[in-house]
């Protein structure tokens, strides 16, 4: 079995809605709120869609705007303009 | 001595209101959209009915003659309350200033072409008058509209409305043609190439049913008078002249981008609603499609002289695309 991918964020308005489309995108998706913080685990790929999150912020959303709620992430990652990814090779 | 620093996890015993867990069905953190918008206005326990229309309570669902289930499911898809809107009309008047200064500060509007600035300000200014009547339009939806969802869209879009009439006067500022604006007027008043739209515009001020009224101002004339002229007319004003009138219409241009993309979801959301809905809709959108290119018919001429016809055509195109996607066949 693969290992979780995961990202964690800062909580806020903002990160709130990044992870309600993580968890729209992968339903495998294991969500801890922690005091601050908010961390997402997604077995082997985790997927972030910019469509879904500007969707859910009602807005136009550069997904290098997801860096300034970032506190960590784990995985391989694989970034264009509509969807940064994280995997780990199974 | 030795000090452990433990950290206490303290899970708030609710997320949200319980109006929203229960719209929502599960306890979790609400946006502030939907904090400001869900389930806001009285819907019941009304005292006294309006003395100037006493068949309706205050807040009336049969004030139109679509019915939904649930008002609050026209939500706004650009999450618009007080606040994200004042935000983002901040932004953008602040981009539109800045090219408003930048046209003063590199003297752009004193070397424009006498012909292309007289042609444009000819077509640009009477608009004022015709934003007026669409604040006036909106403003009646957003008095008359049943549930926050739509009345504070419609508020915003009303008083969006009022700044596009200010940056259309501004216009005649920028290009110091003051008495421009009293000749606009004029034309809008008498120029025969404006009475159909006026007439129009007119009459929606006393359509009665909000929905419709929301449907032929916002929808139908908006959806051809802004790519007929803010985009085609600037375009073509760009080829010939340079551009000018691009940039002191920026805002006119972000802002129907920005609403079209509301209208679009409300249109859809109360299509799919019910066939009765959907029929309604067709019916409304039809006769003031009409009404409508009747209307512009003589604007774009005055703006595309011989082109006219395949501009406006080109604007009814997108128009007719917009209504199919929300699912409606006009």
């Amino acid at each position: 079995m693969a290992a979780n991918a995961f990202i964690a964020f800062q909580k806020n308005e903002e990160s709130r809605c990044i992870v309600e489309a993580i968890v729209e995108d992968n339903p495998e998706a294991i969500v801890s709120d922690q005091p601050a913080m908010v961390k997402v685990d997604v077995p082997g790929r985790l997927t972030i869609k910019r469509s879904t999150v500007e969707e859910k912020m009602g807005r136009a959303f550069d997904l290098q705007e997801l860096q300034l709620h970032l506190i960590t992430i784990s995985g391989h990652l694989d970034e264009t303009d509509d969807e940064f990814t994280l995997t780990w090779n199974a | 001595m030795q000090i452990d620093l433990k950290t206490i996890t303290i899970t708030p015993l609710r997320q949200t209101f319980g109006h929203l867990a229960r719209r929502m069905g599960a306890d979790k953190p609400a946006s502030r959209y939907m904090e400001a918008t869900m389930d806001l206005q009285p819907v019941e326990n009304f005292h006294f009915r309006p003395t100037w229309e006493p068949q309706f309570e205050i807040f009336d669902a049969s004030r139109t003659q679509i019915v939904m289930k649930d008002w609050y499911a026209l939500k706004d898809p650009r999450q618009y309350y007080y606040g994200a809107w004042t935000l983002a009309r901040g932004r953008m008047q602040e981009k539109a200033e800045g090219d408003f200064d930048l046209v003063d500060e590199l003297g752009l509007a004193a070397t424009y072409p006498e012909e292309g600035r007289d042609l444009a300000l000819s077509v640009f200014l009477p608009l004022r008058h015709v934003a007026w009547a669409s604040n006036i339009n909106k403003g009646y939806v957003s008095a008359y509209g049943y549930g926050i969802a739509i009345s504070q869209a419609a508020c915003y879009a009303s008083m969006d409305q009022l700044g596009v009439a200010q940056y259309v006067t501004r216009l005649a500022m920028a290009f110091n043609e003051i008495d421009a604006l009293a000749i606009a007027k004029e034309a809008w008043l008498q120029g025969p190439a404006w009475q159909e739209l006026r007439h129009f515009a007119e009459d929606l001020m006393v359509e009665k049913d909000w929905f419709a009224l929301l449907v032929a101002q916002d929808f139908v004339i908006e959806g051809l008078l802004y790519p007929l002229i803010y985009e085609n007319f600037n375009e073509a004003l760009n080829r010939k002249y340079g551009p000018v009138f691009s940039m002191l219409t920026r805002f006119q241009r972000e802002w129907y981008a920005e609403t079209a993309k509301w209208m679009d979801s409300v249109l859809k959301v109360a299509a799919a609603e019910s066939p009765e809905n959907k029929a309604l809709l067709a019916g409304w959108i039809k006769s003031s499609r009409e009404r409508a290119i009747k209307a512009l018919a003589p604007i774009a001429r005055l703006a595309f002289g011989d082109a006219a016809d395949s501009m406006l055509d080109d604007a009814i195109d997108q128009l007719n695309t917009r209504a199919a996607k929300a699912g409606i066949t006009v």
